[in-house]
């Protein structure tokens, strides 16, 4: 049965590619979609029935892939990651239901979709080097149609898909050689080969492979300094794209990460983790700092995904060092908590970006200092967006919340330890949680507050209405999971720890336990989701029984609508509220020499006298600064490489001829 | 300052504040307001006077908070509108809107003789008329300006303190 | 766990959230009064508060004409998680209802999402104060959460616990505990964090009229009548319950530490004098110092973080 629904995945798939390909325009999408839920159903079945036993789906064929064959294992961390991003994909799928009429509606993205889906639910089946490449380039290739599609007018989105396709293909070329390092010292391709293999490898290759490794995957989750492509490419990509790029394709990256360190290498000495870790805490202070100075909808959440990444890759790396210096139970709970942090990111960054494409579908814009007063022009996509932005800012009844509780917990427990690399890191740690959770909050308070409340800015949000029936159930389902995940997360925790045992070689199938509180085994830490939020709601519905009784009995309305009070001005305007660049601007203040936003100020005079004024341009951008300070020099460098290269290519047969000649003689003098 | 002066001041503070006797008996106030009250002053023209003699009547020496009366600086949260001053033509609309954005019960109070009849600005080129033309005045302290004691004796009235 | 034992635990809750619900305007009240009385006037009765609460609920409530449901929420969501952290937290007592899983973090997270609640609603009044109170209170928010944070983290490593009873009882058993450097600095840092988050003087200015110095009260200039009671409520709430765990965790005694009505009123009427005490030092510092200029505080809460990470780093090295 299990094997059956793993050929599913990759069939229905393909059939829901080929039909979005080939069928007119009415009926194209819902085929598509029709397809592709079938292929996430199957993929749910199989990863569910891996968790919640303890057996392993196997499969192999010669047939599909010729030369190398095709192996297909799903063990509980690749299960856990299945899980993840079939929910992701069913909401994104069915909001694409809505938004076909708006665009993603070609026959290249009605196909490139689908496939894009498969694609990333089948990585984590892959057990062997050419399956698992050929999977990713699959993944990589799809997106990048994904990206250009609809948009490919627009110079920005075109920049965009040239650095994601550029960056991704680097990645690739990492992984890519990491993975045939270890084949070659294996002599085998499979991962039951390589992983057999692995511990007869000398220290120096095995941490060349581990670090290649981590730059590849970390680039496809967002580690700073390789995440350049993320906030271009999630921002220019349509709707359920980005949801499905955001919520569903950095995962992978953690995947990889898991695979290599753990499965593959089995595990490593303290210093890979030491570097997961430094990656995780750069990449979240600088996420979390980008995410708040961005007056971009679509940005921020890009920034804001590499910020959770980052998140989860301290959560790693805390868990390795914990291992490495002999706390299994902190390692084990660090583990569970990165495991958490992953699922939870993926359910509340597709409702967020589903709600964000909902907004840019109803107003034609992203920038939230034209928007406001969405919230009660479209309520439901101001409702997703309000859980949205309160997971990600790890408030509680949500289920942010107990994913940053277990890390730090993790953390606290493993912090009395002698080892001194461990102390420093994880007080970097700790310290950069706290930064990146205040940071996170203000953000979010700004794209939820300037986006959605107050008054329209423009003309547009004046004009927005609510979205089509099939966009808001996608964004509203992953809403109400985040609700359901932050009262009763006892619902999945047993699943991630099955994924943890895995992916850390730790013994974490009893780290937590409990069902209306979370009790941590062997370590003092409790947690009552639940009765928390019934605590609050009570104290809420009290609350509100005090303020209608305050109103019994009185000869004036309950609530009296009025305008707001401006201190008496005669006229008051929406362009008088805060924008997000506004809002922003103290926490930009703090943290300028890090930004360096760059600022031109544009003074032009009358043509008769220097005296007067006749026109003043302020423009400020931030642009990223690791992209401004390393990347462009770095193009630019190539480019004047190349320029210089060119003198060899001069248009002579005579000299081609001559080069020719020079390289045989240089050859047959080396054979020889 | 030092130590040793610092420790004297918060232990033995200096206390300014004339005892202003009993509370008096004065007409009912517009609204019971269970010994609180918010005012949102507005200067709708005048020549600072009658804001001097208020800030007076909040200072040490008159204290008028001891009576539960608070300055406040939003219309929203205040129960009175203190006005003081002809009322000049930029200064009406402004006016009505302070009040306009004041909750229910709420009452105005027009400070000094400008107020009442505009005073020595009658017929200004650039007044509009008496805090009486603009809105509903419903209690009136009168002078020129008044004294602090006046104020604060007013004040009172309202509060019942 | 029999039905006396719920009825009491239900009880117990009750009576902590009613003392700190009264007790928060009450402090207020006495912080005014110790204040005018330094600037040599007699100021209003310390129950002054409770009669202007009063007088609140009988007034209009009134919303910016384009707002939507999120205004009337703010207020709400602001006392109801003020009120859910009072009734679990170990105030009176060391054992307080559901005490096995309050968890330090969880109160903290849960009074955070207070703040933001009513950080939304000043934006949806749409007028330009709200947003600049927004603003303002969330960048000085998003700089305390690290002291705040790792303050907690370092008192939690010493217990090897981050359960908030079990901190409060932990100082009660060993004094010792009390005395540590790790807790003292992190104290300190809880202490400059809580000045900053219910926005007393050296951060923000609680009796300003000019706007443009305003933090918190811009929140809250558009809302009238009972949500204006409400938030009022909320503040002073968050307020006593942030000075009683501060006192609780560094002055213990007097916390009822055995089941019974008289222990439990004795721990009642001990947390009423040592908020009162720290309220009254609070108030006297507050008439000597002037508000700190808006981007100079980002120096003042580092100042708290590096104190707060000290204390974190004496905890793990001892």
């Amino acid at each position: 049965m299990n094997e059956v629904c793993v050929v599913t995945v990759g069939l229905a798939g393909v059939v829901a590619a080929l039909l979005g390909g080939a069928l007119p325009a009415s009926s194209r999408v819902v085929a598509a979609v029709t397809f592709t839920w079938v292929s996430c159903a199957a993929a749910l079945w199989a990863a569910v029935s891996v968790l919640s036993s303890d057996h392993v789906i196997a499969l192999s064929s010669t047939a599909i892939l010729p030369l190398t064959g095709v192996t297909v294992v799903l063990n509980p961390l690749g299960a856990l990651f299945v899980v993840a991003i079939a929910v992701v994909a069913m909401a994104s799928t069915l909001y694409w239901l809505g938004y076909a009429s708006h665009g993603l509606a070609t026959r290249s993205a009605s196909s490139a979709l689908p496939l894009f889906v498969t694609s990333m639910l089948l990585v984590p089946f892959a057990a062997s080097v050419a399956t698992f490449l050929v999977l990713w380039e699959m993944m990589a290739l799809t997106s990048l149609v994904l990206v250009l599609t609809d948009q490919s007018r627009r110079e920005a989105a075109r920049s965009a898909a040239q650095w994601y396709a550029v960056m991704t293909h680097a990645g690739a070329a990492a992984i890519l050689l990491a993975l045939v390092l270890l084949s070659a010292h294996s002599g085998g391709q499979t991962f039951a080969d390589i992983e057999a293999h692995a511990r007869h490898l000398s220290g120096a290759l095995r941490g060349t492979i581990f670090v290649i490794a981590l730059l590849g995957f970390g680039s496809k989750a967002g580690a700073v300094p390789l995440h350049v492509w993320l906030p271009k490419a999630h921002a220019e990509a349509p709707g359920p794209a980005s949801a499905l790029m955001s919520g569903a394709m950095v995962n992978l990256g953690i995947y990889g990460i898991l695979l290599v360190g753990n499965e593959l290498l089995g595990g490593g000495p303290v210093w890979w983790w030491l570097l997961v870790s430094v990656l995780g805490v750069v990449s979240a202070l600088y996420g979390a700092l980008y995410a708040a100075t961005s007056s971009d909808l679509k940005r921020l959440l890009a920034y804001s995904t590499a910020d959770n990444m980052g998140l989860v890759m301290i959560a790693i790396g805390a868990s390795g060092l914990f291992a490495a210096s002999g706390h299994p139970m902190t390692a084990a709970v660090a583990m569970v908590a990165a495991l958490l942090l992953m699922l939870n990111h993926s359910v509340f960054k597709g409702a967020l970006f589903l709600a964000a494409g909902a907004v840019q579908v109803a107003t034609g814009t992203r920038d939230l200092d034209r928007l406001g007063g969405l919230m009660r022009r479209m309520p439901v996509t101001g409702a997703v967006f309000l859980v949205g932005a309160l997971s990600v800012a790890a408030l509680p009844p949500f289920n942010g919340f107990v994913g940053e509780w277990l890390l730090f917990q993790g953390l606290l427990h493993g912090l009395p330890t002698s080892n001194t690399s461990v102390v420093i890191s994880v007080s970097v740690a700790v310290a950069a949680l706290a930064l990146t959770g205040g940071l996170t909050v203000a953000a979010f308070v700004k794209a939820t507050g300037i986006g959605f409340l107050g008054r329209p800015r423009s003309n547009e949000a004046t004009d927005a209405h609510e979205v089509a029936i099939t966009m808001r159930l996608g964004a509203g389902a992953l809403a109400v999971l985040c609700l359901v995940l932050g009262l009763v997360p006892m619902l999945v925790l047993p699943a991630i720890e099955r994924a943890a045992a895995g992916a850390g070689r730790i013994n974490a199938t009893s780290a937590t336990r409990g069902w209306i509180s979370l009790h941590l085994l062997g370590l003092r830490g409790v947690l009552a989701p639940s009765l928390l939020a019934g605590g609050m709601a009570l104290a809420a519905l009290a609350v509100i029984a005090v303020r209608r009784l305050a109103h019994h009995r009185r000869s004036w309305p309950a609530v009296n609508p009025v305008e707001p009070w401006g201190s008496g001005r005669k006229v008051q305007t929406a362009r008088m509220q805060y924008t997000a660049t506004s809002f922003a601007e103290p926490l930009q203040r703090v943290f300028d020499d890090v930004i360096r936003p760059s600022r031109d100020l544009d003074v032009s005079h009358l043509v008769e006298s220097r005296y007067y004024i006749e026109r003043i341009a302020y423009r400020t951008s931030n642009d990223d600064v690791i992209e401004r300070q390393f990347y462009r020099p770095f193009i630019a460098g190539v480019r004047w490489w190349g320029q210089r290269a060119r003198w060899f290519q001069n248009g002579s047969v005579h000299r081609y001829l001559a080069y020719g000649f020079v390289a045989l003689v240089i050859v047959l003098v080396v054979v020889a | 300052m030092s130590f040793r002066s610092l420790v004297q001041t918060v232990i033995h503070p200096a206390k300014v504040t004339k005892d202003l006797g009993d509370a008096p008996s004065l007409p009912q106030s517009p609204v019971n307001l269970h010994g609180s009250l918010q005012i949102r002053h507005v200067d709708a023209g005048s020549c600072n006077g009658c804001e001097l003699e208020v800030t007076s009547a909040f200072a040490p020496v008159y204290d008028a908070e001891r009576f539960g009366v608070r300055l406040v600086a939003s219309p929203r949260h205040a129960d009175a509108l203190l006005v003081t001053g002809p009322v000049t033509k930029n200064m009406a609309d402004p006016l009505r809107k302070t009040l306009d954005a004041m909750p229910e019960p709420r009452f105005v109070i027009s400070l000094g003789d400008c107020a009442h009849d505009c005073g020595v600005f009658t017929g200004a080129y650039g007044v509009e008329g008496s805090v009486g033309d603009v809105v509903q005045v419903d209690v009136h302290i009168a002078g020129c300006p008044p004294r602090p004691e006046v104020i604060v004796e007013a004040l009172r009235g309202l509060t019942g303190q | 766990m029999n039905l006396a034992h719920v009825l009491t635990q239900v009880l117990e809750a009750l009576v902590q959230v009613a003392a700190v619900a009264v007790g928060g305007p009450l402090l207020l009240g006495l912080m005014r009064k110790v204040r005018a009385r330094l600037e040599g006037r007699v100021g209003a009765p310390i129950h002054q508060p409770l009669l202007d609460l009063r007088k609140l609920l009988a007034k209009q409530r009134m919303r910016p004409r384009e707002s939507s449901w999120v205004f009337g929420a703010g207020p709400v969501v602001l006392v109801a998680t003020a009120v859910a952290v009072a009734a679990i937290s170990p105030l009176a007592t060391t054992h307080p209802p559901l005490g096995q899983s309050t968890d330090f973090f969880a109160v903290v997270f849960v009074l955070l999402l207070g703040s933001v609640a009513l950080a939304l609603s000043a934006l949806d009044t749409g007028t330009a104060f709200g947003g600049m109170g927004s603003s303002r209170s969330m960048t000085i928010g998003a700089l305390c959460e690290p002291a705040l944070l790792v303050a907690i983290l370092a008192m939690a490593i010493a217990a090897r616990t981050s359960n908030l009873p079990a901190l409060v009882r932990d100082g009660l058993a060993h004094p010792a505990v009390i005395a540590s450097p790790a807790r003292i600095l992190a104290l300190a840092s809880f202490l400059v964090v809580i000045l900053a988050e219910s926005g007393r003087l050296p951060v923000d200015n609680p009796s300003t009229h000019l706007e443009l110095t305003m933090i918190h009260e811009a929140l809250v200039l558009e809302y009238s009548g009972p949500d204006l009671g409400l938030i009022v409520v909320g503040e002073s709430m968050r307020l006593v319950f942030l000075l009683g765990l501060l006192v609780n965790l560094l002055v213990p005694w007097g916390v009822a530490d055995r089941p019974g009505a008289w222990a439990f009123g004795a721990g009642l009427l001990a947390l009423a004098a040592k908020v009162a005490v720290v309220g009254v030092a609070i108030a006297v510092f507050e008439v000597f110092t002037a508000k700190m200029r808006l981007f100079r505080l980002p120096e003042l809460l580092a100042g708290g973080f590096v104190l707060a990470l000290l204390g974190a780093v004496t905890a793990v090295v001892r």
